[in-house]
């Protein structure tokens, strides 16, 4: 089980736009991508986030865990979160 | 109050003189009316409504500065501007040189001293920084082509190739490097200046020194958008406190006076920020400062004539400038006036 911290100083909107102030950088969500963020943001396990993302949309489990472990290497990446 | 601007060449490499002049025009405790100076009769600053109220030709820095001062005693004569703010590098030593005299006449400005000027130098910054704790991409100055053979053993190619004064080119390899040091050391001399080559973002921050140490004002910028002559087409403010420190360091460690642009490249492996450069005026983004919260023509004009001002530290974050050219209609006796007479009234020009 995983769990993810995003810094503090980043700002999310709705839409999906992330901007990095001491940075400058910016970047843009999809709409399953944002509310997979914002998730992280709020603290969810990665379980829960597996839970909700199956449910709520028609994917498998095991196509989604591979999507949201690319995901989650890509925001590491722009340090945008980072793992507990 | 009356004040004279110069660098209102608002061209595809901007002076800074029409944002300076759009923060003063800004100014709530100032009533600003402008004379633009102007170096060539169609420097758009002349011409675009809301800007210059009205415009003289002055002499190029190259003609000397008794010519120079000759032409603002004139111009004084006739408008008894308060203020002149010079807003371009070429012009800074002789303004600098003509303080005093500037000032019998009743002229303030807020110029950086020569020392100042001397140790940011593009000669002089990598000595400033090392003693500083600054980082600073390694450089060696090479006077002689004999000299670029040193390249090889203390660099990794590509390695900048700099000016003395402007002009900078990346070289892959020594034959591009005697390109570059040929053209550099024909247009502005020698020595050249071969410099480390760092890889990464450029951020810039505009500052105010008020020459005892204390940095009035700071905004720092990340480059968005640059054109082929490296210069910011557009911008966004971050809050980096890190990035501000280190400038506020420098202008203590200068004692800066007046308006200054420290030039940054944050290393994209490490993330460490070096130095490359200290433009000793402030530089044509300014605006994006005004902007963000910080008035710093406004700031600096107050220095100038005297008054204190406590240092501004708050800016607002994601504020972005993007600059945009625009073609700008005007009839052949507006050009006229500054093409015959060297000035030009403009008032009648609509905004």
């Amino acid at each position: 089980m995983a769990k993810f911290s995003v810094p503090s100083n980043l700002a999310v909107s709705e839409s999906g736009f992330l901007f990095v102030p001491s940075s400058g950088e910016t970047f843009t969500l999809n709409e399953i991508g944002s509310e997979i963020f914002m998730m992280l943001k709020k603290g969810s396990e990665d379980k829960e986030i597996f839970e909700t993302v199956v449910d709520n949309y028609d994917i498998d489990l095991y196509t989604f865990e591979k999507d949201f472990s690319d995901f989650i290497t890509q925001l590491k990446n722009y340090k945008l979160i980072k793992e507990l | 109050m009356k004040i004279a601007v110069t660098g209102i060449n608002n061209v595809d490499s901007p002076g800074p003189g029409v944002p300076v002049i759009r923060g003063l025009k800004d100014s709530e405790s100032i009533n600003a009316e402008i004379i633009g100076l102007s170096y060539d009769t169609l420097e758009p600053g002349g011409y675009m409504p809301g800007i210059t109220d009205k415009v003289y030709l002055i002499p190029y820095p190259s003609g000397g500065i008794e010519n120079t001062f000759e032409r603002i005693s004139f111009i004084h004569s006739k408008e008894k501007f308060n203020v002149l703010i010079p807003t371009l590098d070429s012009e800074l030593y002789g303004f600098l040189k003509l303080t005093d005299r500037l000032s019998s006449l009743g002229i303030k400005t807020f110029l950086p001293t020569f020392d100042n000027l001397n140790l940011r130098a593009k000669d002089k910054l990598f000595d400033f920084c090392t003693a500083n704790n600054i980082k600073v991409p390694k450089n060696i100055l090479v006077s002689g082509t004999n000299d670029l053979h040193r390249i090889s053993s203390e660099f990794e190619y590509p390695v900048v190739v700099k000016g003395i004064f402007y002009d900078a080119y990346i070289a892959n390899n020594l034959e591009e490097v005697q390109s570059a040091f040929k053209k550099l050391a024909s247009r502005w001399g020698l020595p050249i200046i071969i410099q480390e080559f760092i890889k990464g973002d450029e951020y810039n921050v505009v500052a105010l020194g008020d020459g005892s140490g204390e940095t009035i004002a700071a905004v720092p910028m990340k480059k968005t958008y640059i054109t082929d002559k490296g210069k910011a087409w557009a911008g966004i403010t971050i809050d980096d406190e890190y990035l501000l420190n280190l400038v506020r360091h420098a202008v203590e460690r200068l004692k800066w006076k007046s308006g200054a642009e420290f030039e940054f490249i944050k290393d994209g492996e490490t993330n460490q920020y070096y130095l490359v450069e200290i433009n000793p005026r402030l530089p044509a983004w300014v605006y994006l400062a005004v902007g963000a919260g910080q008035n710093i023509p406004e700031a600096l004009l107050k220095l100038a004539i005297g008054e204190k001002i406590k240092p501004m530290t708050e800016y607002k974050t994601g504020t972005i400038f993007i600059r945009y050219s625009w073609d700008l209609i005007t009839d052949i006796k507006t050009f006229e006036s500054l093409a015959v007479k060297g000035e030009k009234d403009n008032k009648s020009l609509k905004n």
